[in-house]
């Protein structure tokens, strides 16, 4: 095939192109995949029981996963775009958990525990937080897969990491509103692990999914 | 490429021909690099121009083009790469001298056959693709003429060519 007539077929009725037609679909693939986990959530172990008394820790955690949504997602608008270097909303990422991490010290070093290292850290209900989360990310995963194939991704390994790692945080956030468990510790490690997890998951899944 | 993206076509062709010269220059300096065979570059400018036009959108107009174009070029050519690891050997030194031989008309032609590659995607895509890219008809003729809605026509142009970019990676140098 001759390259002129390849130019010449390309630019055949060329269709206008709308602005910020993918940063929408990014946005609404965002909220429709927090609304779907949160639904899952609803469905599947349901909303804490004595939620109203614990407000004050719930926003603790959500403070934690949804900043880590907000720096992820900043991310990958910005991954869509061939050629915008990406480090700086990639480094953004690890703030949240190095924030959870110094929290963890300070109550360490505090004196007066209201529970032994033990508890605080395994809780009640740590192995259904590790599989409730993966869980809830599944749709959210799904759409900001969808609505990142719409875009050009070119690390597909590390934008596939950090999908994960936004589903895993938005299916986090849902799964605070059941989680009985309130301590940093129990934060950390947990919903730390099951984040990781799925960004785990996303960064394989990546390569393949994300092609173009 | 601001005019290209408002649709306007001459602007979008004289685009299109401009970029092939660069990534013509891009890829045939980095594809001898890697002593791969000359006429792979002309099917990576192609696979690249489709890829400029079928990602278009992605391109933030309050951005610089080249960086976008060279981040399409340079992934593209990663890409080959990790696809045609198995194919790279050593060529033995007696076909070496057919190879360096080639004639170079090759230039502003890849080994790509459009007809093979239009049969490989879907029958849908192959007829919204032939109406309104090869026949030229405007999109509500061809959805006239396919029996689609205009959305439709133009969805499956648009899924038709990022189909045919994925397969030239597969199709050409299998």
């Amino acid at each position: 095939m001759k390259t002129d007539r390849l130019i010449e077929m390309l630019s055949t009725n060329v269709e206008p192109v709308e602005r910020g037609q993918i940063g929408k679909a990014f946005a609404w693939a965002l909220v429709a995949g927090g609304i779907a986990a949160f639904c899952v959530m609803l469905a599947s172990v349901g909303l804490r029981a004595d939620i109203g008394a614990h407000l004050g820790f719930l926003a603790i955690k959500l403070l934690f996963v949804l900043s880590l949504v907000g720096a992820g997602a900043a991310f990958l608008l910005r991954s869509i775009h061939p050629g915008q270097g990406a480090q700086k909303p990639f480094a953004l990422i690890f703030v949240p958990f190095l924030a959870v991490g110094a929290a963890v010290a300070v109550v360490a070093l505090l004196p007066g525990r209201s529970a032994p290292w033990g508890v605080l850290t395994f809780g009640t209900q740590w192995a259904t937080c590790l599989y409730c989360v993966p869980l809830f990310a599944a749709i959210p995963f799904a759409a900001l897969i969808w609505a990142l194939r719409n875009g050009a991704p070119t690390n597909l390994a590390r934008t596939g990491a950090i999908a994960g790692l936004v589903a895993g945080a938005l299916g986090a956030a849902a799964y605070a509103f059941h989680c009985p468990d309130d301590s940093l510790p129990f934060v950390a490690v947990w919903y730390g692990a099951s984040i990781a997890l799925c960004s785990f998951i996303g960064a394989i899944l990546g390569p393949r999914l994300l092609r173009w | 490429m601001v005019a290209s993206l408002d649709g306007d076509a001459a602007a979008h062709k004289a685009l299109l021909a401009k970029l092939s010269g660069h990534l013509r220059a891009y890829f045939k300096r980095h594809v001898a690099r890697i002593n791969r065979d000359p006429v792979e570059a002309e099917d990576l400018v192609q696979e690249v121009l489709i890829a400029v036009h079928a990602h278009r959108r992605t391109y933030d107009r309050s951005q610089l083009f080249t960086p976008w174009m060279y981040a399409i070029a340079r992934y593209k050519f990663l890409d080959y790469l990790r696809r045609t690891k198995e194919f790279r050997k050593d060529v033995p030194i007696e076909e070496a001298e057919e190879i360096i031989a080639r004639d170079d008309h090759a230039a502003v032609e890849s080994t790509l056959d459009l007809e093979k590659l239009m049969a490989r995607i879907s029958p849908k895509a192959r007829q919204a693709i032939r109406c309104v890219k090869l026949d030229g008809l405007s999109v509500a003729e061809a959805a006239e003429r396919c029996g689609m809605s205009e959305s439709s026509v133009k969805v499956s142009v648009h899924r038709g060519l990022k189909a045919l970019a994925l397969l030239i990676g597969t199709e050409s140098r299998s």
